[in-house]
């Protein structure tokens, strides 16, 4: 293996990749934090905790995901293309591999409720699913802007039993549905975990969550060196908070592969953003001459957050990821275009990857690039719907 | 410079004189603002909290995150609020709540001196805990700024006395689990915490977060050396204005000069 130190190893003691991370939270939370990092560090150094949750990751999320080539795209884009199939896993995205992780963990601390946020709702229904599953409480917070235009994903979390509640403050999208389980947090941390859907918040989420979905990259490693017998040259993936992306780029991080995390244009922290403190962390974030932070807007609601996991900020500063845009109009044009040359609707959010693919494959000619299908698009039809009229 | 710091004086000594503290909270940049901040010292507050409106305040409860935003649609800044309080003629000390960014966005010891310049005694940064208060604890100690440092019911016993060690002026008793807000009764939580905390620290103890009327105010004071009043203050400017915050407050102080 790699004598060196991943670049992607454990953060420091304060939490810290680089200059960013940390925990700033309130006082009330800083017992929690500690106490979350100290069970998920003895939880994954735990052979049995590692097994049960491959276990479920298996025999209940449907773990591992295939690697399917698109060849017809691909040969359309001049280049060689493959998706890593997260869309296939059980609640359709790879949000369940974190979700299973961290609903396990709250067993284990022996909590009995979970809270989470959710933009496009993929993470509430997957933290709804879990919580099912492991006879655990769940309410989820949802920006009001989402509940419209996700109903069919507030339905569902609704069918696996989790309360729903619309959040109507601030820009009523994910960064105020964060802000209010945090709320929620602070008040009933004795009986709840937070169960945080992306590589950020305050230490040790952004690494505990990185290490959940850490399979996606070990598992991508391992299909594209059968399949290909090397690394891809391009690995994709979209960047909200940035937990598919993490995982993806995981598995090669240490290898000679280009690191490409897509966003939003409307919502672009690293791209637009700088250095601040919210939700906990320091990281790149979209925030105006006075720190007050920026409404993102995106067509894509899990994509639609000012602010970006602390790890990508520390992979975009020493210059090992990059961090391109995407438009609005380029994302509705790359759904279409993969649901037509390939018989796959992909989630808006994984759209970005599939228009930056497209707008750069002229650069990449004869290259392999290996893209992270992050979620399926089932939830996008209707507001699809309404856009191409 | 522990025992040096002028404000934890000051309050020692109203303290030591036998006075309960009285630390009433209005959000800054809400239109008339200051005549609410002149109503509030000329009725009895000890101290004086200004709220820098933040759009993500996740200490808040409705109350004051409605303050906030109606605040920052105002045109609210930092900027704007400290220019304004610098014009204030009141004679109570005159702290900041604010969230962490609105300190690290223009630097620690920028917003130090832009607070030290404007008047400012103190700041209060409800998402900056002991770990992470260093940098800014030092640029503050550097313009003589007391950083007041938040205590939570959820800390365990080893932890209070550390996060009393780096307090100055007072140290906020963190009154309940959850955010801010009024509440129909005050919560065990409140005087439980404050008595560990005066069992470690000879600082001024003062509960903030649900004292919620001034019955609750005598209560927490059974043990606590003083209250904070956030909510509260804040539903009445919004919906009477200045004269409501100052009846308000004089009632609260009236209750606590009788209560003990």
């Amino acid at each position: 293996m790699n004598p060196t130190p991943s670049i992607m190893s454990k953060p420091s003691e304060s939490g810290r990749f680089g200059d960013f991370g940390g925990r700033f939270v309130p006082e009330t939370l800083v017992p929690a934090c500690q106490e979350l990092e100290v069970a998920f560090t003895e939880a994954w150094a735990d052979p049995m905790f590692r097994a049960e949750l491959d276990s479920i990751l298996k025999e209940y999320a449907g773990r591992p995901s295939i690697l399917t080539e698109c060849h017809q795209l691909g040969a359309r884009l001049g280049i060689r293309l493959l998706l890593k199939r997260e869309d296939l896993n059980h609640t359709g995205s790879h949000k369940i591999n974190n979700v299973l992780g961290q609903t396990l963990l709250a067993k284990r601390m022996g909590k009995k409720r979970i809270v989470a946020e959710t933009g496009a709702g993929q993470h509430g229904v997957a933290s709804a699913t879990a919580a099912a599953l492991m006879g655990l409480e769940c309410k989820v917070y949802m920006g009001a802007v989402d509940v419209e235009r996700q109903a069919l994903n507030v339905f569902r979390m609704k069918l696996l039993g989790a309360e729903v509640e619309a959040v109507h403050s601030g820009s009523r999208t994910l960064k105020d549905a964060v802000n209010e389980a945090m709320r929620d947090w602070v008040a009933s941390v004795e009986s709840t975990h937070y169960c945080l859907g992306s590589v950020m918040g305050p230490h040790p989420y952004p690494w505990m969550v990185r290490e959940f979905h850490r399979v996606i990259g070990n598992e991508a490693f391992a299909q594209c060196q059968e399949r290909i017998g090397d690394v891809p040259d391009v690995v994709v993936a979209c960047v909200g908070g940035g937990s598919n992306a993490i995982g993806i780029f995981s598995g090669f991080v240490d290898t000679r592969a280009r690191l490409v995390g897509v966003e939003p244009a409307g919502g672009a922290a690293v791209g637009r953003g700088q250095p601040g403190v919210v939700h906990g962390m320091r990281s790149y974030l979209m925030q105006d001459e006075y720190g007050q932070v920026l409404e993102a807007h995106s067509v894509s609601a899990g994509l639609d957050y000012p602010g970006v996991g602390p790890e990508h900020s520390y992979l975009a500063s020493i210059g090992r990821a990059e961090y391109p845009t995407v438009t609005d109009a380029e994302v509705i044009e790359a759904f279409q275009l993969m649901a037509r040359t390939e018989g796959i609707i992909p989630a808006l959010e994984c759209a970005h990857a599939v228009a930056w693919i497209s707008r750069e494959a002229p650069t990449m000619q004869g290259q392999t690039i290996l893209m992270n299908l992050s979620g399926r698009g089932d939830k996008d039809v209707g507001q699809m719907m309404e856009i191409l009229g | 410079m522990p025992g040096l710091d002028r404000l934890e004086t000051r309050l020692r000594a109203s303290r030591d004189a036998g006075r309960k503290l009285l630390v009433p909270y209005l959000t800054g940049g809400l239109p008339g603002w200051t005549d609410g901040v002149r109503a509030a010292a000329a009725n009895g507050a000890d101290v004086i909290e200004i709220g820098l409106p933040f759009s993500d305040p996740v200490m808040d409860g409705p109350v004051i995150q409605e303050a906030s935003q109606r605040a920052l649609d105002a045109g609210a800044t930092p900027v704007t609020i400290l220019e304004e309080a610098r014009s204030l003629d009141v004679d109570v000390p005159l702290v900041v709540m604010c969230y962490y960014n609105t300190i690290h966005h223009p630097g620690h010891q920028r917003f130090a001196a832009m607070l030290a310049s404007a008047g400012i005694w103190g700041a209060i940064v409800p998402d900056l805990p002991l770990e992470e208060s260093g940098p800014w604890c030092a640029a503050a100690d550097v313009e003589g700024l007391s950083t007041i440092m938040l205590a939570a019911p959820t800390a365990p016993d080893d932890r209070l006395p550390l996060v009393c060690a780096r307090a100055r002026g007072f140290v906020y008793s963190v009154g309940l689990l959850g955010v801010t807000g009024e509440r129909t009764s005050l919560a065990a939580t409140a005087t439980a915490l404050a008595r560990r905390l005066k069992a470690v620290t000879d600082v001024p103890v003062i509960v903030g977060v649900g004292v919620s009327n001034a019955d609750q105010a005598v209560e927490a004071c059974r043990v606590a050396d003083g209250v904070v009043q956030g909510a509260s203050v804040v539903r009445r400017f919004m919906a009477e204005g200045a004269d409501g915050v100052g009846e308000y407050v004089a009632e609260v102080r009236r209750a606590l000069d009788q209560g003990f």
